[in-house]
């Protein structure tokens, strides 16, 4: 579905609000997908990006006439390797993802239960249960201090993914922090999910409509400003 | 010592029929695609290949659909989207080869854990998923993990910017990626190199993989590479 038939917030905007939660001097990890758009966002700030196949200060996608073959992001993209960066191996790469070294990991999902489960490797509609592409989301999902999940609030055809418990395979249990959709930006609490903040123009009995969880909602609730 | 070989076919000639064999590179980027042509030319069936993927953004497809494969390890088994397939996948739902799939993390540390001595260790990683599924889990200092053992390989395939005679390898920016871990696990490890010097031309404080890793150096020239994979 194109963002202009969607209700609420574009990819890029969803990207930006996944910005405004980042602080200069963390080191970030952003999955493939709407993730990478947070790159756009971020380009001004004192914010160092982990490139999984190994390497710190990832910077844009490369213009024509820089690209280098040998520096590319996770999903193959040519992208550019900032000044200061530092190359190393995926088993290094790995150390600072699971060792607690990345402040915070942005990802994709399929699926988010109100624990905090994540789901977001193995749609079943493949039909192999077993094998797929886990990539480096079960390892960024564990090993990130901070998780946040930016995802479309349904599936195209409308259906929920924010779910008391994910039906599809898990990626990692009890590790998400906040969840921004194109509707809302959702907290994953000790007690549930705290609906934060709404996109403008939505109403929560909109966000809880298409939610299979139960959103709490306090005073503090918000419309997300740009 | 002289660890050269003249070309690709002689520094591959003794991979044999069921050889497990790791190929080094993250999609395009470092992957050893002459060694593997080469191996696709000398037709070995009934392999275990050991790699990020099998034919997504590499030259593995090529041996799959050889008829080469029998079995893949592997971190990233499909194309992104299910309307696009590899032959690999073909054979796979036909139930023709195998695949497991390890998280990334995990599947390195499996095969450092192979180079290094070491049967295997703990992981928070896939805990609560299939990955954990028939492993032994245990709490240290109240946290649980998974236990992953090692992985090693008949030969280890891997692409390295330079080398010399004595198998010192120095890789390039992001093509390093999973060639340094996967040089040390191969018993017969074959580099390619874009570039060949004599020993001492490299500052041996600046080497990669140490030349004690590998047992075959062959030049090759420098890949091209697409990157309109996905």
């Amino acid at each position: 579905m194109d963002s202009e038939e969607r209700l609420g917030l574009t990819d890029e905007l969803m990207a930006l609000r996944a910005a405004k939660e980042l602080e200069d001097g963390m080191y970030v990890n952003l999955g493939i997908g709407i993730p990478t758009m947070v790159s756009n966002w971020i380009l001004d700030r004192d914010i160092i990006l982990q490139a999984e196949i190994g390497f710190l200060e990832q910077g844009p996608f490369a213009e024509p006439d820089e690209v280098d073959q040998d520096v590319i992001s996770a999903g193959a993209e040519p992208v550019t390797a900032l000044r200061g960066a530092s190359f190393f191996s995926i088993s290094e790469s790995f150390a600072m993802i699971r060792g607690g070294h990345i402040d915070v990991a942005i990802l994709g999902a399929l699926q988010v239960s109100e624990k905090g489960d994540l789901a977001s490797w193995n749609n079943p509609a493949r039909k192999i249960s077993d094998s797929g592409n886990i990539g480096g989301s079960m390892d960024l999902a564990v090993g990130a201090i901070k998780v946040i999940i930016i995802m479309e609030h349904t599936t195209r055809d409308g259906g929920l993914k924010i779910l008391k418990e994910c039906t599809y395979p898990l990626t990692a249990k009890g590790v998400v922090n906040l969840i921004i959709t194109n509707l809302a930006v959702i907290e994953v609490s000790g007690e549930g999910l705290v609906l934060k903040e709404i996109a403008p123009g939505i109403t929560p009995e909109q966000v809880q409509a298409v939610t299979g969880a139960e959103l709490k909602i306090t005073e503090d609730l918000k419309e997300m400003v740009f | 010592m002289d660890k050269v070989y003249v070309s690709v076919e002689e520094a591959i000639a003794e991979v044999f029929e069921g050889a497990t064999i790791m190929f080094g590179g993250f999609w395009y980027t470092g992957f050893p695609s002459e060694l593997t042509l080469a191996l696709v030319k000398k037709g070995t069936k009934k392999l275990t290949v050991i790699a990020q993927s099998v034919g997504v953004g590499n030259d593995l497809d090529i041996l799959a659909a050889n008829g080469q494969i029998r079995k893949a390890i592997v971190n990233y088994a499909f194309f992104p989207s299910p309307d696009k397939i590899t032959e690999f996948e073909r054979q796979l739902r036909a139930h023709e080869v195998k695949c497991q799939t390890y998280p990334m993390g995990s599947f390195i540390e499996k095969i450092r854990a192979g180079g290094a001595g070491i049967a295997g260790f703990y992981t928070p990683t896939g805990l609560g998923t299939v990955v954990a599924q028939g492993k032994e889990h245990r709490f240290f200092d109240g946290r649980e993990y998974i236990l992953e053992e090692a992985l090693r390989a008949d030969f280890a395939f891997v692409h390295a910017h330079t080398g010399d005679r004595k198998g010192n390898l120095v890789y390039r920016k992001a093509a390093r990626n999973y060639n340094p871990e996967m040089a040390m696990a191969g018993t017969v490890t074959i580099a390619e190199v874009e570039n060949l010097v004599e020993p001492g031309e490299l500052d041996p404080d600046c080497i990669h993989t140490p030349g004690i890793y590998v047992q075959r150096v062959v030049k090759v020239e420098r890949p091209n590479i697409n990157f309109s994979f996905t």
